[in-house]
């Protein structure tokens, strides 16, 4: 197997044009690797209170027509008045319901019905056309539907958040079916399991933290929803008490509601976030 | 005859037409045998083992396990595959008794005979780890630990120690003599790892490739089954004939490419 070397062209030569690099340690620039607890600490405290900060310096020192911006300290007051008289408990516990009911709802169908999909091309062949036709009809153009449909009550509002989670949470439980390794399903099968154990003790637990995940996500655009079904028709509802807030010019109250909104949407994050961790520990290591 | 290949012929339709991967394989294994079937990378291996697993079925052509006709995947075939299949979410325990939790076997028995088999692969410490915590040949160790966990009759492994450093290699090649000795086992072992099939099995197919094809069958007696056979002349003579075969192969491989 001896080869008797050719002469070939210097072989140094190509050296010339390689462009030399090198890779300088860094701290903030650092990818896909974790950064020093105290740094993090710090950028995420920097992330909510720089905007509060600037917040309140354009207030105080600026000329700004309260009207426009009113400050933190107006912001507050407003929240304890709305607090004191419960108005806002009630508006907040009116919201919460609806997406509660609207959201579990599109949930405990999208989920088999993903999985389903997932699984059996045959499923997929039959419903992933009109769901991913649906999925690009905007939710809020069906109000005036669900309003001719079901009038102002509560259905048309529940309705909403059905249509809007219940065709993307079940394309996207429906993706992370597809990840499922085949080797994982073959050997299933190969220690003697059917298809139908395949299902509900392979692939749905593999798929759990993509689950909880799609959930995650679909539940922020059913908090979006349920504010615009109370912006059009409600009596109460943190969306009605900012369309209300705004005919009378209550810049404070508006300010009040959109805080309270985004941070009940940031603890069910947070709560999802947890879920996941604890229920699927396998998952979240790898990531 | 115990595992039984009649006649087999796979073919894959591709873009490019048909690819025919298994031309008239034949092969005749009996109960208690250790074989060993090898072939350059490419040859058809993996392919032959799926369709006695049953995974996939031949274009003509059959295979028979015990005289019955294998028509799809069971119980009764333990497989360990190519790449590692352990299931991520649970421990290794859990994975050990998944395939006799499927089959009904109550809890207490499944556990114990779980236990048993961890302890024959030497991995009783780690019953409680996820497989993401162990290295590469662990894994494949509950792999076996998993298959043999149901007492199959027969134990299909696909290039199992492929990724292992040849110490680990070394070790797993003496379990699974003692393994063989011990339980009486059929085994049909898939590898590209000369040494490993002379070492290991009783009886050698080399395939040949591009269309996988059996090529010659050799039978394997050492007179030794320990590390130290391996300075044996006798070694070096089987292991040569292969080399030899593999790397003729190997030629007419190169010269249909170009
Ligand atoms: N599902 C398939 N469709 C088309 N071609 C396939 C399919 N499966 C395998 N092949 C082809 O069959 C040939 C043999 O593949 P196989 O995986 O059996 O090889 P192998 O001997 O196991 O190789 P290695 O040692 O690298 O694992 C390859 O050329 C591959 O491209
Ligand atoms: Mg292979």
């Amino acid at each position: 197997m001896t080869q008797t070397s050719e002469p070939r062209s210097n072989p140094r030569s190509i050296q010339a044009l390689i462009k030399p690099k090198t890779i300088r340690p860094t701290v903030f620039w650092r990818l896909a690797e974790d950064i020093p607890k105290p740094l993090y600490t710090a950028l995420t405290v920097t992330s909510i209170g720089l905007p509060l900060l600037l917040w309140w310096a354009i207030t105080t020192f600026g000329t700004i027509d309260p009207k426009f911006l009113p400050s933190p300290a107006k912001v507050m007051e407003a929240f304890g008045r709305l607090w004191s008289t419960r108005e806002l408990l009630k508006d907040t516990v009116a919201s919460l319901w609806r997406v509660g009911v609207g959201f579990l709802l599109a949930s405990l169908c999208s989920i088999p019905v993903g999985v389903l999909m997932g699984s059996f091309p045959s499923i997929r062949a039959l419903l992933e056309p009109l769901f991913g036709l649906m999925r690009y009809m905007p939710a809020p153009a069906f109000i005036p539907l669900l309003i001719l449909y079901l009038g102002i009550g509560e259905e048309p509002k529940i309705t909403l958040i059905f249509i809007g989670v219940f065709f993307f949470n079940s394309l996207m439980v429906m993706d992370t079916v597809k990840f499922v390794p085949k080797d994982l399903i073959e050997a299933t099968y190969m220690l003697g399991g059917n298809r139908w154990e395949a299902l509900t003790q392979v692939i749905l637990p593999h798929v759990l933290p993509g689950i909880i995940d799609a959930c995650r996500i679909n539940l922020a655009a059913a908090w979006q929803l349920v504010i615009v079904s109370e912006l059009i028709a409600a009596n109460e509802g943190l969306g009605r008490r900012i369309s209300v807030a705004g005919r009378f010019l209550r810049t404070d109250e508006i300010f009040v509601g959109l805080i309270v909104i985004g941070v009940i949407g940031l603890s069910f994050d947070l709560l999802f976030q947890y879920l996941l961790r604890v229920s699927c520990k396998w998952a979240s290591q790898k990531r | 005859m115990f595992l039984q290949i009649n006649k087999l012929n796979k073919h894959f339709d591709t873009k490019k037409g048909t690819l025919v991967v298994l031309k008239d394989i034949d092969m005749a294994i009996q109960q208690g045998e250790f074989i060993c079937a090898v072939g350059a990378s490419g040859s058809g291996k993996s392919t032959l083992l799926r369709q006695i697993a049953g995974l996939d079925a031949p274009t003509t052509g059959e295979v028979t396990v015990d005289g019955k006709r294998i028509t799809g995947p069971g119980p009764d075939r333990g497989m360990v595959f190519q790449h590692y299949t352990l299931f991520p979410w649970m421990n290794v325990q859990e994975n050990t008794e998944f395939g006799l939790k499927l089959q009904g076997v109550p809890k207490t028995e499944r556990r114990e005979q779980a236990s048993y088999f961890l302890d024959v692969v030497g991995l009783t410490q780690f019953a409680q780890s996820l497989p993401q915590e162990l290295s590469g040949g662990m894994k494949q160790r509950v792999a076996i630990a998993r298959a043999l966990a149901s007492e199959p009759k027969v134990l299909l492994m696909d290039e199992p120690f492929g990724a292992l450093d040849i110490h680990t290699k070394e070790s797993m090649h003496q379990f699974m003599i003692d393994l063989w000795q011990r339980t009486n086992i059929t085994i049909f072992m898939i590898t590209h790892d000369v040494e490993e099939a002379v070492f290991l099995s009783n009886r050698i197919y080399a395939l040949g490739a591009r269309p996988g094809t059996v090529r010659k069958e050799i039978h394997v007696n050492l007179p030794e089954r320990s590390h130290s056979v391996k300075r044996h002349s006798t070694f070096h003579d089987y292991r040569d004939e292969l080399m030899d075969l593999l790397r003729a192969h190997g030629q007419e491989a190169v010269a249909a490419v170009a």
